[in-house]
């Protein structure tokens, strides 16, 4: 089944040409990785799947971008947040403490039991497998936490609003090796439930999760395949040049 | 409903975003509905040039040109007494005070922003003035000087604020540039930050200065209030802002005097919009 | 040739000594007020009426005019500030308009206090008919630090980080929710430090009170928003030049309340904004 189709997507911030041509297939509970230099467009194009772009005042798009067969755009723009989830390249929590960090998106959807709420939250810690370490402090301020227990506690708050998709943005750049592999095996096990869009500036992380990758560079989308065929045997020079580390 | 009650509270933003655009408007339509009338009596050219005002006089004569004349004198000498001293203490606090001794220095010039004019023309009343009358020797220390001195004191906040503020945001490879040229600090200083951070000054020496035009309390209490062409700025002057301050109490609700006093009410209000439009520009260039 | 260390020297010299200007004079004044006016304060001072025309007696009326200005105007500024700080900060794109906001706010905030005076009495005055009275001058004064509440309060909205905003609406809360939610509360301190400061500068005009509100002389305290008041700035005012032989410790005592007064709150508005600084957690 199809999550996203994206068809010839363009779109500009101001004069600047951030995303050209772009044709992806978003598989439903597949991990599609996206890799490129920086600058390649790759975060922009993850931000299009939840209409992050929109929040910069000069963004532009043409071209067709759906969801579930539905033009992303006559989607209420809450309820695509809603389902298609993100989790951003340092952990953000908001200045509240653990359990209102992952409480927040459940109340602003209208759920006000208590009981209902704390299940929730209980359910999406151990989802991020966090729980065994924060049980005892729910209400300590989120920044007291690590960075990796940050990072996952993001995860618990995205997971918690029950969305169908998962973007991770460069989900790693700020962790340490072991927080990583923590976060790693946290997103293999989520896609049986959800599906994920991957966006990593690390190559390997890429390999070592990714059903599918997708290369990006300049603005373009250059190749999109089978992770092992990207990795093994790539068609375009420019992805092979790229996972060898030649540039970027 | 959520979103309803959203949409109402959005709206209601943006009513009150536009709010400050309503005021202005409404505050430059209500004074020239009372001020114009005035040109009923006397011609906008004899009303600015006029040498004589005697609004209760019969008939009235309401020339303001005195009045220009004290707010232009009063505000000179304030200008001259604190541009020189603000913008050097800008420079000490931007540039040479220590951390400890920057910060107290702000909190006291921020202390000097928020003394009430009321109070400082009370403490000018009852130092600098007998202290003005027997330096000079003079029948009354109620002169321009004495409202000049106080009203630098006034405008001084405003000064060292905004250029300390624009010599701060000059980047800092400026003035690591000229050190690795040779140059000593003061050097820096007066070679490359001060004309790095210019546009920015002005705009705080004229917004210092418009504070001094539309002041009017102290003005009033220090200044002596004679509607006379000043001759020296040790006599006393009456500024326009004492001018409808003092006046209006008396003034009859539809007279003459009371839509003369509105007329004036339209000169500042009209000085201060040019003032202030200009500082803007000044402060957005350096910003580019 | 000259010696670049030596007119280094000078010339910080010249600087600092510029800076004594400024400080030993602002140093002397407090300590002057206070020195006299500490004398005349006694609770009969703040607590009595005026009496034998303002010569003896207390300042209580005025003390309380004061306070129903300032709230007044607080009242009536503070919702339409701080809606117009998040209109400017939130929602404002850089067109037109909004520059036309941007100097709208410049030119209100350099009205010269006086003509605010003018306008609320033709407008709240005369035109609707409020008379001198607590309300016309709380409306008045509300206009005038409405570019303050404002000004400050944008300056804390915007420096909430922009990343909180994209956590938030990334979860699906709507613009709002996260305005009130996340942005909000981060600024308060800011907000609130806003806000204090435009009560201290409210509690200090006395221009544009002369022709809203202001009672020369009325030993009682207000019945209604519609009744005029004592205010203490006018107060000091009328004392120090209106009224012949007044003792010199009463127009101190009223000085000094007065400046304690408005120092207090700018105080408060500095330790808020202190602690809040230290504190800060992104």
């Amino acid at each position: 089944m199809v999550k996203f189709s994206v068809k010839d997507l363009n779109i500009w911030f101001g004069q600047i040409h951030a995303l050209k041509s772009v044709n992806i297939e978003v598989e439903a509970n597949e991990i599609l990785s996206v890799i490129g230099p920086s600058n390649s467009g790759k975060t922009s194009f993850l931000r299009m799947l939840n209409r992050l772009n929109d929040l910069y005042p000069n963004f532009k798009m043409s071209g067709s971008l759906e969801f579930d067969n539905k033009d992303i755009r006559k989607i209420d723009i809450e309820s695509l947040r809603k389902r298609v989830g993100m989790v951003f390249a340092l952990p953000l929590p908001l200045p509240l403490s653990i359990f209102e960090n992952v409480s927040y998106g459940v109340k602003m959807h209208g759920i006000k039991n208590r009981n209902k709420i704390s299940e929730i939250v209980e359910r999406s810690l151990k989802q991020a497998y966090l729980w065994d370490e924060v049980k005892d402090r729910l209400s300590v301020t989120a920044f007291k936490l690590s960075g990796g227990q940050q990072q996952r506690l993001c995860i618990a708050r995205t997971l918690a609003v029950e969305p169908e998709v998962i973007l991770f943005d460069e989900p790693c750049s700020g962790l340490d090796p072991i927080s990583t592999a923590k976060v790693e095996e946290a997103m293999l096990k989520l896609k049986k439930d959800y599906t994920i869009v991957l966006v990593t500036n690390n190559v390997k992380q890429a390999a070592r999760v990714g059903d599918r990758t997708a290369f990006f560079l300049s603005g373009e989308l250059v190749e999109l395949d089978k992770t092992e065929k990207i990795f093994t045997a790539p068609n375009d020079q420019r992805t092979d040049g790229y996972i060898r580390g030649k540039f970027g | 409903m959520r979103k309803f009650r959203e949409f109402i509270i959005e709206k209601l933003i943006l009513i009150c975003g536009l709010a400050s655009i309503f005021f202005v408007v409404l505050i430059f339509l209500f004074l020239t509905k009372e001020g114009l009338s005035v040109f009923k009596s006397v011609t906008p050219f004899n009303f600015l040039f006029g040498k004589s005002w005697y609004p209760i006089s019969e008939p009235a004569q309401l020339g303001i040109l005195p009045l220009i004349f004290g707010s232009l004198l009063v505000t000179l000498g304030a200008a001259i007494i604190s541009i020189p001293i603000g913008v050097a203490c800008a420079v000490y606090i931007a540039e040479i005070a220590p951390l400890k001794i920057k910060e107290a220095l702000k909190a006291g010039i921020e202390l000097l922003a928020a003394i009430p004019s009321v109070v400082l023309g009370f403490i000018g009343m009852v130092t600098l003035v007998p202290w003005i009358k027997s330096v000079f020797h003079l029948p009354t220390g109620l002169t321009a000087l004495s409202g000049s001195i106080i009203l630098a004191f006034m405008a001084m906040p405003t000064i060292v604020s905004i250029a300390e503020d624009a010599l701060y945001s000059v980047p800092k490879s400026y003035k690591e540039g000229a050190f690795a040229l040779g140059a000593t600090h003061w050097q820096t200083i007066y070679r490359v930050l001060l004309p790095a951070a210019s546009s920015g000054i002005v705009a705080a020496v004229m917004l210092g200065i418009g504070r001094v035009i539309g002041e009017t309390m102290a003005v009033m209490m220090i200044t002596g209030n004679a509607a006379v062409i000043p001759q020296s700025i040790l006599v006393p002057v009456r500024t326009l802002t004492a001018t409808i301050a003092a006046e209006m109490g008396e003034a009859v609700v539809g007279s003459e005097h009371y839509f003369a006093l509105f007329a004036i009410g339209i000169v500042l209000f009209i000085m201060s919009f040019i003032i202030n439009i200009t500082a803007d520009l000044f402060l957005h260039k350096r910003n580019r | 040739m000259h010696n670049p260390q030596r007119s280094q020297k000078i010339a910080f010299f010249l600087l600092f000594l510029a800076t004594l200007l400024i400080v030993i004079p602002v140093g002397l004044i407090v300590v002057i007020i206070i020195q006299k006016g500490l004398p005349a304060i006694n609770w009969q001072f703040l607590s009595d009426i005026p009496r034998q025309g303002m010569r003896a007696g207390g300042i209580f009326p005025a003390i309380i005019g004061t306070l129903y200005l300032v709230i007044g105007a607080i009242i009536f500024a503070l919702p339409i500030g701080l809606l117009a700080a998040i209109y400017l900060s939130e929602y404002a794109k850089d067109n037109i308009i909004n520059r036309i906001i941007r100097l709208a706010i410049v030119n209100l905030s350099g009205v010269p206090s006086v003509v605010y005076g003018l306008f609320g009495l033709a407008l709240f005055v005369v035109f609707l008919k409020f008379g001198a009275s607590i309300l016309s001058g709380s409306l008045t004064l509300g206009i005038m630090i409405l570019p303050i509440i404002i000004t400050t309060s944008r300056e804390a909205l915007e420096s909430v980080p922009q990343s909180f905003r994209e956590v938030s609406l990334s979860l699906g809360a709507s613009k709002w929710q996260t305005i009130r939610h996340i942005v909000l509360p981060n600024a308060i301190p800011g907000i609130l430090t806003g806000t204090i400061l435009g009560l201290g500068r409210a509690a200090g005009e006395t221009a544009p009170i002369l022709f809203t509100v202001a009672a020369f002389y009325l030993p009682r305290l207000p019945k209604s928003i519609f009744d005029q008041a004592m205010a203490l700035p006018y107060h000091l005012y009328v004392i120090s030049t209106q009224v012949p032989n007044v003792d010199e410790k009463v127009r101190y005592g009223t000085a000094l309340v007065l400046l304690f007064l408005v120092l207090f709150m700018n105080l408060i508005a500095i330790i808020i904004r202190y602690n809040f600084r230290k504190k800060k957690k992104w």
